[in-house]
């Protein structure tokens, strides 16, 4: 155990150091500090609420009084689109917690104890993997989420369990015959004990860098609904659902389409890159194996 | 090789039994049904409806009923759609649903394996940063972005084609959504193939061709091209389960009468029908298309026998 743990501690060290030299993922994390603040603070310094009617500014272009401009209804887009932003980034923080602690549960159940539970447990991953993602995204959102956002944030989760479920599966069974879960089930701690006190801890560089790559994922399955009509409703908003109303309306009013769609692929990009960079820290063999591709 | 297809066809039967129990209850549990209206319909009128559908008795007994229809391949009546059987709304959609996306492969295919190869052979140049760069763009671009920034560029901007509509399959409508759709696989497939042939060509046989003189062309088609194309295929599997959710926006968006809109209708309106069906001919469709690519990818590569 003890080995085990300064292992763990020169591993973060070393990550540690590797980051700080790499300016794109730096960079990255700023955008993305950055679109939170403006997002938490914004719609809070904006004199217009999300869902108020402005009459005499319908679907108006950027202007100084509206800096996105308005949409058909005359609703301010630079408060809508920070709306969407934030629920952008809370469904990417909720649906990714949802998603780790299904998966780490069944991942590491199904490799620690394997046999006939492992088998049942894994083939049950393969149907739902054999299967197009969204679709089941879209059944369970139109039939538990619609209510409610927590709804939808639990939805979206509950399907994107499914890879981190086969990584931790993976790392338990590496794990599971090593002395210090030998010694452990020698001094006769349960199985859960087990699991949470030994297997799972040492997991805890992999599930990072898997949850990182998750982010960008639950954010586009959200907006991907959104577009679709079944994930946020109005009068809330959501980079998906006003993508959505920005495409019917381009032809007269381009910047509705535009303005969701670049802060999303921003976002998208900058959680991309910082979830690459933390593999490349966290997993150095990997960025080894890449240099030596790329020459 | 015989014997391995056999046991996978087989073993898609239960897989398909599992998906089918398993959506059936969730749909059915749901809150809400098809004849939830705005107006409460009379009770006299809803009790009727519900005999007339089998609604009035157990769901037990519902789904055996269901899956005896199934078994003699009628998916049953749409409930919402009146006039029309779920077989029917999705024999006039599929083709067109098929016909985009198994273009969006082909083409995905013809373009990025050759992009992937001429970024491996430039290596660290201009082209293999230029090539890089697109793929990052084309992996992060959601298609829901894509299609509408396509249609407003080439459509409304440039006039170079229309911006929707199917009118049949004419050719020129099928070229913005099929683009859309095939742009990130695109992407996708040119980055394995980088990879994979950079390994490829670092291999002993290839410095065996070499040392015996082969032109480089040759060793490049001859020898690397194959062994390549490996990661590709074992790719076209989650492609095209890429490709069945991208039809969904691509068809919203550029408004073509696919299958697409029947599932976000379907699960709306709670058709329990029409939403069945189109699980059922996903779920199959995913299943044979993945057991074909398995299948290449086992005669592509001699090394894999199935026994």
């Amino acid at each position: 155990m003890t080995e085990s743990v300064v292992g763990a501690q020169s591993v973060w060290s070393s990550a540690r150091r590797r980051l700080q030299r790499d300016w794109v993922t730096i960079g990255a994390a700023g955008v993305i500090a950055l679109i939170a603040v403006v997002a938490v603070l914004g719609p809070l310094l904006s004199p217009y609420a999300y869902d108020a009617l402005d009459w005499r500014h319908l679907a108006t272009a950027p202007q100084s009084s509206h800096w996105f401009g308005t949409d058909r209804l005359g609703r301010d887009l630079f408060v809508r689109t920070l709306f969407g932003v934030r629920i952008s980034l809370l469904v990417g923080l909720l649906a990714t917690a949802v998603s780790l602690v299904i998966g780490v549960v069944w991942g590491s159940v199904a490799g620690y104890v394997g046999g006939r539970a492992d088998e049942i447990m894994m083939r049950f991953v393969d149907v739902l993997y054999s299967l197009p993602y969204l679709f089941i995204v879209i059944i369970f959102a139109t039939v538990f989420g619609g209510a409610s956002l927590t709804g939808l944030f639990v939805a979206i989760g509950a399907v994107g369990w499914l890879t981190t479920a086969r990584i931790v599966r993976g790392q338990t069974l590496a794990l599971k015959n090593r002395e210090f879960i030998e010694a452990a089930r020698a001094t006769g701690v349960s199985t859960p004990g087990i699991l949470a006190r030994h297997v799972i801890p040492n997991l805890v560089g992999p599930i990072a860098i898997y949850a990182t790559l998750t982010i960008p994922q639950m954010i586009l399955f959200e907006s991907f609904l959104s577009f679709l009509g079944v994930g946020v409703q109005e009068p809330l908003a959501s980079l998906g659902s006003l993508i959505n109303e920005g495409a019917q309306e381009m032809q007269s009013a381009p910047w509705m389409l535009v303005i969701p769609a670049a802060v999303l692929l921003v976002l998208l990009l900058c959680f991309n890159a910082v979830g690459d960079g933390l593999r490349d820290a966290l997993d150095p063999r990997e960025e080894r194996l890449r240099t030596e591709a790329r020459q | 090789m015989l014997r391995y297809t056999v046991r996978r066809i087989a073993g898609i039967v239960p897989t398909l039994a599992v998906i089918v129990t398993a959506s059936f209850f969730i749909v059915r549990l749901a809150p809400g049904g098809p004849f939830d209206l705005e107006h409460p319909l009379p009770p006299q009128v809803r009790a009727n409806l519900d005999r007339a559908y089998g609604f009035d008795q157990p769901l037990a007994q519902q789904y055996l009923r269901y899956v005896g229809h199934l078994l003699q391949g009628d998916f049953g009546p749409s409930l919402k759609q009146r006039d029309f059987s779920v077989a029917e709304l999705i024999a006039q959609g599929l083709p067109v649903s098929l016909t985009i996306g198994a273009s969006a492969v082909l083409l995905a295919v013809l373009v990025g394996v050759p992009l992937g190869m001429l970024a491996a052979l430039r290596r660290n140049t201009a082209t293999d940063y230029g090539i890089a760069g697109f793929v990052a763009l084309g992996i992060a671009l959601p298609s829901f972005v894509v299609g509408p920034l396509l249609a407003l560029v080439f459509g409304l901007y440039l006039h170079w084609l229309p911006v929707a509509g199917w009118e049949s399959g004419a050719p020129q409508y099928l070229v913005l959504p099929v683009l859309t759709l095939a742009l990130p696989i695109i992407a996708y497939v040119a980055r394995l193939m980088r990879g994979s042939v950079l390994e490829v060509l670092r291999a002993n046989f290839v410095r065996t061709a070499r040392a015996r003189g082969l032109g480089e062309l040759r060793i490049l088609f001859r020898h690397v091209l194959r062994p390549a194309l490996l990661p590709v295929v074992s790719y076209l599997g989650p492609a095209v389960a890429f490709v069945i959710t991208g039809s969904l926006v691509v068809e919203t968006v550029f408004g073509l009468p696919g299958t697409g809109r029947y599932l976000v209708q379907g699960a709306i309106n709670r058709d329990y029908t029409l939403i069945m069906g189109m699980i059922i001919v996903y779920g199959v469709l995913t299943l044979v298309l993945n057991l074909v690519a398995d299948l290449l990818y086992g005669w592509l590569d001699p090394r894999v026998r199935h026994d």
